[in-house]
């Protein structure tokens, strides 16, 4: 087992390489750069500027120097926020991000998942339709409608949260929440249609032939979400713990979300790269690990 | 036809006559600028109420130079006396025309050294529904465009992921052995890139025109489409009818056309419809931002943006940009309910 963890993540450094390549490539090639300015710099301030940051360099040498920095954990500086290397940004945005994103899931799942079974226990009733349709909804609705919504009547008309700002404990609710709803809407739907189904299963049938209260026969069938559950974790945590841009801006949170806009708007060619590899190796670590907890979890896939 | 399909069906047709059939309704010119109201409220009477007729008229009567003295509201029109310490001329009563108040204004009574003038002006009655944005742009108006903008996204963008993704999936599919290797791990890599950063490079490459804006909204989304058509033309490709094309001598690319691409047609439609919400999320997100479409278009994630920021005064302009939204993409899901098991390959 421990061999084939290993095998496999060493198997992720091509992926993120060609992840790497691949953006690179495309920041580069986009028109524009980091120093344009509505005037024009001149021409030879501009040539030193480049000289300074080593983009004069061909585009191959550049992208080898790039990688090779990498590895030995130097990110570079920033090319648009002055003074700041781009290890400084993330360090300082990146843990309000992963809290508030490990925050959302943690809400998500469980709530989620309650709401899932308590749906598939009473398919087809009242309650079951009302979790279907507000789950529906809730996948749908974008983080740039809902976080108004809520400021609105949370914040505005309420006065129960703050609007927006960092804090204490019930200025981080709000984003929180906005967070979470996709997460809870998902799982409650996964949920219910996994278990649902399984309590479909002539097992079950068994089981209720023998008279096994409904508490145990829904715990029978609630294991069969367990895999899909997992399976939608992985790229969730992924992308719920790399910051959103939404909520960060609309709640005025300092995290990293608005590196991936600002830095491919600004083409600060460090900051991009630095945020697409941290998203990237989010998406790929967080589905080995999946891959390596269904090894655990499920009998069929160890063979 | 299930219950929720039909209903998302009604919900989707709703909203395409609103955006697209609602411009004739009006009858309006489009994109006028209503300066007197100005944020507006929503309301089921039309415009001008008293107050605001009175407000427009001591900004009409300041530029005359005048004071308004004597207001009475008789039937559809105000009965005004205007005075001044200088005689007023009489030709600036045009201003009263070029409000948004007011009709043509017709003079009743003049003191004989001009210095009070009595007036009728009709009242011009204009109805905004949902009131008026922060230019003073009627929003059901504003409502329709967005609309339109985002079914068309929903249409070209669609279009432009489903040609890529089946394109670059069938080749691959049907290549299959080390192209389809290679091609699926670019796909992947590509999945793994943060898909803003994505768009907004390629936004970067066509420019901020109109079109070009879904064509990269569309380049970004056909990653799922080129998973879907590559998995369909695997199992297509060992069938007897292709083999026998191919036998026959038939060229790849004509068999990828003739053969694979008619077959793989419903998943690939059906699919659609997880798609086109997608895409229309995308666009609204683009704009959100701001690098969507520009003014004087206008797009769902504009109106929102403008929503959010006038939350404290204007709370409409947020809650009825993000009803035309959901509605559309709840339409859209409950229309298209089931096609997202095509994923899993069920």
């Amino acid at each position: 087992m421990p061999r084939l963890i290993l095998t496999r993540l060493l198997a992720l450094v091509p992926t993120l390489l060609l992840v790497l390549a691949l953006s690179f490539a495309l920041m580069r090639l986009a028109p524009g750069g980091p120093f344009d300015q509505e005037r024009p710099l001149d021409p030879a301030a501009m040539a030193r500027l480049r000289g300074v940051y080593a983009l004069d360099a061909p585009l191959w040498r550049q992208f080898l120097d790039y990688v090779g920095a990498l590895a030995t954990g130097d990110f570079g500086p920033s090319l648009s926020w002055r003074n700041f290397t781009v290890a400084e940004l993330f360090r300082q945005g990146l843990p309000v991000s992963a809290t508030l994103g490990a925050c959302a899931l943690g809400i998500g799942l469980p709530v989620g998942a309650a709401a899932g079974l308590f749906a598939a226990a009473r398919a087809d009733s009242a309650g079951d339709w009302l979790i279907s349709a507000i789950a529906n909804l809730g996948v749908m609705v974008p983080s740039f409608v809902l976080a108004p919504l809520l400021q609105l009547v949370f914040g505005l008309w309420l006065k129960w949260l703050p609007v927006g700002g960092s804090g204490d404990l019930r200025h981080y609710l709000l984003p929180v929440a906005v967070l979470a709803a996709p997460q809870v809407a998902a799982v409650a739907r996964l949920t219910r249609r996994a278990t649902a189904e399984a309590l479909q299963a002539p097992s079950q049938v068994t089981a209720l032939a023998f008279g096994l209260p409904e508490r145990v026969r829904l715990g029978r069938a609630f294991r069969a979400a367990l895999l899909p559950l997992l399976s939608y974790t992985g790229p969730a945590a992924a992308s719920v713990m790399t910051g959103s841009i939404v909520v960060e801006t609309l709640f005025g949170l300092p995290g990293v979300g608005r590196y991936f806009v600002q830095g491919a708007l600004d083409r600060d060619y460090t900051v991009s790269l630095a945020a697409v590899l941290l998203a990237a190796s989010a998406v790929v670590v967080l589905n080995l690990a999946v891959d390596i907890a269904y090894l655990f979890a499920d009998p069929r896939v160890r063979g | 036809m299930t219950l929720a399909r039909s209903l998302g069906l009604a919900l989707l047709t709703l909203v395409a006559a609103f955006s697209l059939l609602g411009p004739l309704a009006t009858g309006r010119e489009f994109g006028r600028v209503y300066p007197d109201y100005v944020r507006a409220a929503p309301s089921l009477t039309s415009h001008p109420t008293q107050a605001e007729a009175r407000a427009a008229l001591d900004r009409i009567a300041g530029r005359m130079r005048a004071k308004v003295r004597e207001i009475a509201f008789e039937g559809d029109g105000a009965h005004v006396r205007l005075e001044a310490d200088k005689p007023i001329d009489r030709r600036a009563l045009v201003y009263f025309e070029r409000s948004d108040a007011f009709g043509p204004a017709r003079l009743l009574q003049s003191a004989p050294d001009g210095r009070s003038l009595e007036i009728v002006a009709p009242l011009k009655p204009l109805w905004l529904p949902l009131g008026a944005d922060v230019n003073g742009r009627d929003l059901v108006e504003r409502l329709m465009l967005a609309g339109r903008i985002s079914l068309l996204v929903g249409a070209l963008g669609s279009a432009v992921a489903l040609g890529v993704g089946v394109a670059y999936g069938g080749i691959a599919g049907y290549a299959g052995g080390k192209t389809d290797f290679a091609m699926m791990r670019v796909v992947d890599a590509l999945y793994a890139l943060p898909f803003i950063f994505f768009v907004i490079l390629l936004t970067a490459f066509f420019g901020r025109q109109f079109v070009l804006i879904f064509i990269a909204i569309g380049a970004v989304e056909w990653l799922d489409m080129a998973r879907i058509a590559r998995g369909q033309t695997l199992s297509l490709k060992s069938r007897e009818f292709v083999l026998a094309a191919r036998s026959l001598g038939v060229t790849p690319g004509t068999i990828l056309r003739r053969h694979i691409a008619p077959n793989i047609a419903g998943v690939v439609l059906a699919y659609l419809a997880v798609l086109a919400p997608r895409v229309i999320l995308v666009e609204s997100f683009l704009s959100f931002l701001g690098l969507g479409v520009r003014e004087p278009l206008t797009s769902v994630g504009v109106l929102v943006a403008d929503g959010a920021r006038h939350l404290q005064d204007a709370p409409w302009l947020l809650i009825a940009p993000a009803v035309l939204l959901m509605t559309l993409l709840y339409g859209l899901a409950l229309a298209g309910e089931g096609a997202a098991d095509l994923r899993r390959g069920s």
